[in-house]
C-alpha cells in the first residue's frame, strides 16, 4: 500500500460510518451501565446538538449564508415527528422501525420549510437574509404557540419514545441511544459526503464569491436553496430526536435564542468544519451541565451564562477562525501519520493473513 | 503533540504497543469512571434527609422562584430547629430553571436520578410543572406543586400532588364575583397567549361566566414581555365592557392598568387570579391599578393566629418582607411535606407519597388543606381588591 | 363622528408612538451599521443599561418627589454619560480588535456581548421588574375626536425626528460625518487621508449609545416598567424597523419603525392580535420581497 493510497483511504474520508455507529453503540452500553439517568440524557442532548450545528454549518459554514432561524426548522421538525407519534396509523409500525422513522418525516417537513425560507434568497442576501431567516424562525414559532392541535402555550406532553426491544436485551435507552447514533452518523455522512463531492463544490463557490460562481456558470440561487433544503432536513430530524428524548415541547424552546445556541456551536467549531461542528457541540453540552452548574451550586449565583457569554467574546477575539477553522480532523499532520501508522501496520497484517478487505477499505468512499 | 510524532518514526512494533498501551488506558478510565459512579451511586447518606426543589430564580418569572424558596426554606429550618424528622435534619436542594420548561423537565431529573432526593417541590407555573412532572411520576417520587393551578397538572399520575386550588375553581370564583358580587353583565378579556395558565383561566371564566348569564364581548391576547397593549385595549373599548378579565402575571398586568387608564377607561375595573399577587403590582401599577380585583389564596389581612404568626416570622427570617401568596404556599407544601415524613413509617418514596395523599384537614397558612382523590387540594379561595400598598380582602369563596 | 372612525384615529395615534419609539432605537442601529456595516446586537442592551442607569440615578436623588423638566434633564444625562461610556467600552474592548475579522465573526461577538449584559444585568439588579421614576406626567395636550394626544406621545414623536434631522445634518454637513462617510466607504484609504478611523468609529459609538439613552428615557417613562430583559423583544423590532426601511438610512429608519408600529397596531385592530408579532415579521418579508433593500436602502452593485 502505497503513501498516495493511504491518503486516499483516509485523508478525504470518513471512518465507515458502520463502524463509528457500532463503536457509538458500544459506548452506548457503557454509558448506560455506569452512569445515572441524567447524565444519560444530557449524552442524548449530545447528539441533537451535533446534528443541529452541522447541518446550520452546510447553510452558513459552507455555503456562506447567514440563518438566523434555525430553531424553527427544529420546531417543524420536532412538532411533526412528535404529533405523528400520537397518532394511531403510526402505531401499527413496530416500535424500533417507528422511532427510526420518525426523523426522517419531521425532516421532511422541516424540508419543505427550508425550501420556503430558501425561495427569499431569490433575491435576498447578507443581513436581509439573515432577518428574513429570523422572521420566519418566529412566525413558526407563534403558529405553533396558536395551534391548539399541538398544545399551544402548554405544549406537548409526555411524547412517547421507544421501548427498546426487552427480548433481545434492547433497553429502552439503549435504543433511544442507538436510533440518535444512527442518525447522527446518517448527518454527517451525508454532509460530508455532500461537501466532498462535484456538487458539494457549488456551495463552496457560493460561499467564496457569488459572482465569480455565477460568472462560472454556477446557479447560485438554486445552490442557495438545495443548501437550504438539506439544513432544514437534518435540523428537523435533530428536532425530532430532542421531542423523543426530552418527550416534552413547548413553542419557547424554540426562540431566538435557541437559533443563537446553534450559530455560537459553529462558530467556535469552525465555520466550515463538520470535525469543529461535533467537538463544539460535545463542548457546549457538557460544560455548562458539569462545570457550570456546580459552579453556581458554590458560589449561590447564576454565573453560568455570563461565563459563556464572555468564553464567546473572547474566543471571538482570541481565535477567530474557532476551533478549527475549515480544516477537519483528517487534516492534522498527526492524524494523517497516525493513519499512515496504522494502514502499514494493517498491510503488515494483511501480508500474513488472508485479505485486506479489512475496516479501512470499507471506509473508502 | 511531540508524542505521537515520535511514536510514527519508531518501529512498529513500538507503534503497536504504544496502541496497545492506549487501548489500556481508556479501558482503565473508562472502567474508573464506572467505578466512581458507581460509588456515586451507592453514597447515599443515611444522616440527613433530602428533598429537592425546582423553580425560576433567574429570568422573567424570578420572583415567583424566589418567594416560593424562601417560605419552603422558612418551613424546612423551623422543622430543623426543632429536632428534624425522627432525629434527621432536612437537607433541601434547589436548582434554578431559568423559567424554561425544558430545563425543568432536566433539573427533575437530576434531582432524582443523581441526587437521589425522597420528594420534589415545584414548580409555579403550570408550563413546568407539566414539563416536569412526568419524571417525578416515572420515577414514583412524590411531587408538590406549590401553586400550579392548571387541572392537568395533578392528572400527570398518581405521585403528582398540590396544594393550592385550581384554575376551574379559580375561573368560577371571579365569575361568580363580576356576575354577583360586582353585578356586571358585559366583560372582556385580555390574555396572555404564551401562557397555558393565562389561556385556560380564560377558558374557564369565559364558560363560566356566559353560564351565568353574562356576556363576554371580546377576547384578545398579548404575549409576556410585550410592553404596550394599547391596541388590544383600543379594541376592547370599542367593545364597552363594564370589567376586564385579565388572568396574566403582575409583570405586564401593572402596564395593562396604566394603559386602560390612558386609553379613557377610568372606571373599569380590572379582574385576575393570583398570578397578580406581587408587591410590584402596586408598584407598576401605581393609581391605574386600585380598584381593581383579583382571586388569591390567601390575604395578609386575616387575623387568622396561623397567619399572623407566619407573617412575623417571615418578617423577621427575611428583613421585613411581607410574605406574597406563592411564600405561604411554598411555606405550606413544605409543612404538608414534613408531616407526611412524620408520620410515614419508613422514608421512602412510596411510604411519603401515601402519606401525602392522607393529607386532611391540615391547617395551613392558605386555608385548611385537604387532598382529594384527584390529589389536589380543596381549599377556599379569597378575592382581595388592590388599594393603596395594600390588598384589601373582600370575600371568601368556598367550593 | 363614528365610532369605528374614532377607534381608527386611535390606532393610528397609538401606532405612530409605537413607530417613534422603534424608529429611535433603530436609529442607532442604523447609525452604527451604516458606518461599520455591523449589526451592533448589544445595542439593545445599552438601551436597557441606559434605562437602569436613570432609574438608579433618579432613586439616588429621589427625583420622582421633585418631578420637572430639570429632573428629566439630569436623568438624560446620567442615561447618556453611562450608555457612551458602556458603548466606548464594548467598541474598545470587543469590537476593535475583530475589525478586520469575517463579518460573522463580529456579530457573533455582538451577540455575545448582549448576552453578557443582559445576564450581568440579571444578577447586579435582579431579575424583578423595576418602576422607573415618573419625572415628567403625561398630560392630556388636546384631544381630537375623544381621542386623547399625550404630551409623551408627541415628544418621542419629536425627539425622533429630531434626532433624525440632527443625524443627518451630522453626517451630511460636519467635519466629523465627513470622516464618517469616508470611513463608511473606505477605512484603510481614509486613514491614507489622514482620518484617525478608531476616534470615528468612537464617536459612531458615542452618538449611536446616546440616541439609546435617550430612547431608554423616554420609554421609560412612557412604559413604566423596566427590567434587564427589557431591551430583547424592542431591539429586535428596531432592529425589523432598520432593516424595513433600508438599514444604513436614516430616514429609511424613521420610516421603518413607523412602519412597523402602524402595521402591528392595524394587525391587532382589524386582524388577529395573537398573530401580532408573526404578523409584522410577516409583512417585513413580504416588503423585502419587493424592495430588497428595504423601503428607503439603495440596492448596492457588487463589483467583481
Amino acid at each position: 500500500m502505497t503513501d498516495q493510497h493511504a491518503r486516499g483511504l483516509f485523508l478525504r474520508s470518513m471512518p465507515s460510518p458502520f463502524l463509528v455507529t457500532a463503536a457509538l453503540i458500544l459506548l452506548g452500553l457503557v454509558i448506560e451501565n455506569s452512569t445515572n439517568a441524567y447524565t444519560q440524557d444530557v449524552v442524548l442532548w449530545i447528539f441533537t446538538n451535533i446534528i443541529l450545528a452541522a447541518s446550520l454549518n452546510l447553510v452558513s459554514g459552507f455555503t456562506g449564508q447567514f440563518s438566523l432561524g434555525h430553531a424553527g426548522f427544529m420546531a417543524v421538525g420536532a412538532y411533526l415527528s412528535a404529533w405523528c407519534s400520537f397518532r394511531p396509523e403510526f402505531q401499527a409500525l413496530p416500535d424500533l422501525l417507528r422511532f427510526t422513522l420518525l426523523p426522517a418525516i419531521g425532516g421532511l417537513g422541516a424540508a419543505i420549510a427550508g425550501y420556503i425560507v430558501g425561495l427569499p434568497s431569490l433575491r435576498l442576501r447578507g443581513d436581509y437574509l439573515a432577518i428574513v431567516t429570523l422572521g420566519f424562525g418566529e412566525i413558526i414559532r407563534v403558529t405553533l404557540l396558536n395551534t391548539e392541535a399541538v398544545g399551544g402555550a402548554r405544549g406537548l406532553n409526555r411524547i412517547p419514545a421507544t421501548e427498546g426491544w426487552l427480548e433481545m436485551g434492547l433497553s429502552p435507552y439503549l435504543a433511544q441511544f442507538s436510533i440518535a447514533s444512527f442518525w447522527t452518523v446518517v448527518t454527517i455522512t451525508t454532509l460530508w459526503r455532500i461537501v466532498h463531492s462535484q456538487k458539494g463544490r457549488i456551495f463552496l463557490s457560493v460561499r467564496e464569491d457569488e459572482i465569480a460562481a455565477e460568472a462560472m456558470g454556477v446557479n447560485v440561487t438554486q445552490a442557495k436553496v438545495r443548501a437550504f433544503v438539506i439544513s432544514a432536513f437534518f435540523a428537523g430530524v435533530g428536532g425530532s430526536l430532542f421531542a423523543h428524548s426530552v418527550k416534552y415541547l413547548s413553542p419557547a424552546t424554540f426562540s431566538f435564542t435557541k437559533s443563537v445556541d446553534i450559530i455560537i456551536m459553529i462558530v467556535l467549531g469552525g465555520m466550515g468544519s463538520f470535525t469543529g461542528s461535533v467537538i463544539a457541540a460535545i463542548f457546549i453540552t457538557l460544560v455548562p451541565e458539569f462545570v457550570l452548574r456546580p459552579l453556581q451550586e458554590i458560589t449561590k449565583v447564576d454565573l453560568r451564562m455570563v461565563i459563556y457569554s464572555l468564553i464567546l467574546i473572547l474566543f471571538m477575539i482570541m481565535r477567530p477562525t474557532g476551533l478549527l477553522g475549515t480544516r477537519e480532523w483528517s487534516d492534522f499532520a498527526w492524524v494523517k501519520k497516525l493513519m499512515r501508522a496504522i494502514s502499514q501496520l494493517l498491510k503488515r497484517g494483511s501480508d500474513g493473513d488472508s485479505s485486506s478487505s479489512t475496516s479501512p477499505s470499507g471506509a473508502s468512499r | 503533540m511531540l508524542q505521537l510524532k515520535s511514536s510514527t518514526r519508531c518501529s512498529n512494533s513500538s507503534a503497536r504497543s504504544r496502541f496497545l498501551h492506549l487501548a489500556l488506558a481508556i479501558f482503565g478510565a473508562v472502567s474508573m469512571l464506572q467505578l466512581a459512579s458507581c460509588t456515586k451511586k451507592n453514597a447515599q447518606p443515611s444522616h440527613v434527609i433530602k428533598i429537592g426543589e425546582y423553580g425560576s430564580f433567574t429570568g422573567s418569572e424570578a420572583t415567583f422562584g424566589v418567594s416560593t424558596n424562601e417560605g419552603l426554606k422558612l418551613a424546612i429550618k423551623e422543622k430543623n430547629a426543632a429536632g428534624g424528622i425522627k432525629g434527621k435534619k432536612i437537607e433541601l436542594i434547589s436548582y434554578d430553571n431559568q423559567g424554561k420548561p425544558e430545563e425543568a423537565r432536566a433539573m427533575v431529573q437530576r434531582l432524582i436520578t443523581q441526587d437521589q432526593v425522597l420528594a420534589v417541590i415545584g414548580e409555579v407555573a403550570s408550563t413546568r410543572s407539566l414539563a416536569a412532572a412526568p419524571v417525578a411520576q416515572q420515577y414514583k417520587v412524590p411531587m408538590i406543586s406549590p401553586s400550579s393551578t392548571n387541572p392537568q397538572v395533578t392528572e400527570i399520575g398518581d405521585y403528582i400532588f398540590r396544594v393550592c386550588f385550581i384554575d376551574p375553581f379559580q375561573g368560577l370564583v371571579m365569575a361568580k364575583f363580576a356576575r354577583e358580587n360586582l353585578k356586571k353583565a358585559k366583560v372582556a378579556i385580555l390574555k396572555d397567549v404564551k401562557s397555558d395558565y393565562s389561556t385556560g383561566l380564560s377558558d374557564v371564566f369565559e364558560r363560566e361566566f356566559k353560564a351565568m348569564g353574562g356576556e363576554i364581548v371580546g377576547i384578545e391576547s398579548y404575549a409576556s414581555g410585550d410592553t404596550d397593549f394599547k391596541a388590544q385595549l383600543t379594541q376592547i373599548k370599542g367593545k364597552k365592557p363594564e370589567a376586564i378579565f385579565v388572568p396574566g402575571y403582575y409583570t405586564e398586568v401593572g402596564m395593562i392598568a396604566r394603559q386602560a387608564r390612558q386609553l379613557g377607561m377610568k372606571d373599569v375595573p380590572l379582574l385576575g387570579g393570583d398570578g397578580w399577587d406581587s408587591e410590584k403590582l402596586w408598584e407598576i401599577g401605581g393609581e391605574a391599578i386600585k380598584g381593581s380585583y383579583f382571586s388569591n389564596h390567601y390575604t395578609t389581612e386575616s387575623d387568622n393566629p396561623k397567619v399572623v404568626d407566619f407573617i412575623k416570622r417571615y418578617r423577621e427570617e427575611y428583613k421585613g418582607k411581607t410574605p406574597d401568596g406563592l411564600a405561604a404556599l411554598g411555606y405550606d407544601a413544605g409543612q404538608i411535606l414534613i408531616a407526611a415524613m412524620e408520620r410515614a413509617s419508613e422514608l421512602t418514596p412510596q411510604a411519603i407519597r401515601n402519606e401525602i395523599a392522607k393529607t386532611k384537614d391540615f391547617v395551613g397558612v392558605t386555608g385548611q388543606i385537604s387532598i382529594n382523590d384527584q390529589r389536589n387540594a380543596t381549599k377556599s379561595a379569597v378575592v382581595v381588591q388592590v388599594a393603596d400598598k395594600v390588598n384589601r380582602f373582600v370575600t371568601t369563596i368556598t367550593p | 363622528m363614528e365610532a369605528s372612525q374614532q377607534e381608527f384615529l386611535q390606532h393610528l395615534l397609538n401606532g405612530v408612538t409605537l413607530g417613534s419609539i422603534y424608529a429611535l432605537i433603530a436609529l442607532g442601529y442604523t447609525m452604527v451599521y451604516g458606518i461599520l456595516q455591523l449589526i451592533n446586537f448589544a445595542h439593545s442592551e445599552v438601551y436597557m443599561m441606559g434605562a437602569f442607569a436613570a432609574y438608579y440615578t433618579g432613586r439616588s436623588l429621589n427625583l420622582d418627589q421633585s418631578p420637572g423638566v430639570l429632573s428629566f434633564i439630569i436623568l438624560l444625562v446620567a442615561a447618556i454619560v453611562a450608555c457612551s461610556v458602556l458603548g466606548l467600552t464594548i467598541e474598545r474592548l470587543a469590537y476593535r480588535p475583530l475589525r478586520k475579522a469575517p463579518k460573522l465573526n463580529i456579530l457573533i461577538t455582538a451577540i455575545g456581548v448582549s448576552l453578557l449584559l443582559q445576564y450581568s444585568a440579571q444578577i447586579i439588579f435582579g431579575a424583578e421588574p423595576k418602576l422607573f421614576p415618573e419625572v415628567l406626567a403625561d398630560r392630556t395636550l388636546f384631544t381630537v375626536a375623544e381621542v386623547e394626544v399625550r404630551t409623551l406621545d408627541i415628544t418621542i414623536f419629536l425627539v425622533g425626528t429630531l434626532a433624525m434631522g440632527g443625524l443627518h445634518f451630522l453626517i451630511h454637513h460636519t467635519r466629523l460625518g465627513m470622516a464618517m462617510r469616508a470611513v463608511s466607504v473606505n477605512g484603510p484609504v481614509a486613514s491614507l487621508m489622514g482620518i484617525n478611523v478608531d476616534r470615528i468609529i468612537m464617536w459612531t459609538f458615542v452618538v449611536g449609545s446616546s440616541l439609546a439613552a435617550v430612547g431608554s428615557v423616554l420609554v421609560g417613562l412612557k412604559y413604566p416598567k423596566i427590567d434587564p430583559l427589557m431591551g430583547m423583544l424592542i431591539g429586535i423590532k428596531a432592529f425589523v424597523a432598520a432593516v424595513l426601511g433600508g438599514i444604513g438610512s436614516l430616514p429609511g429608519a424613521m420610516l421603518g419603525g413607523i412602519f412597523l408600529g402602524l402595521s402591528e397596531e392595524m394587525v391587532v385592530a382589524y386582524l388577529s392580535s395573537t398573530y401580532r408579532d408573526a404578523l409584522a415579521f410577516g409583512i417585513l418579508i413580504v416588503v423585502l420581497l419587493f424592495r430588497p433593500a428595504g423601503l428607503m436602502g439603495t440596492p448596492v452593485r457588487e463589483k467583481v
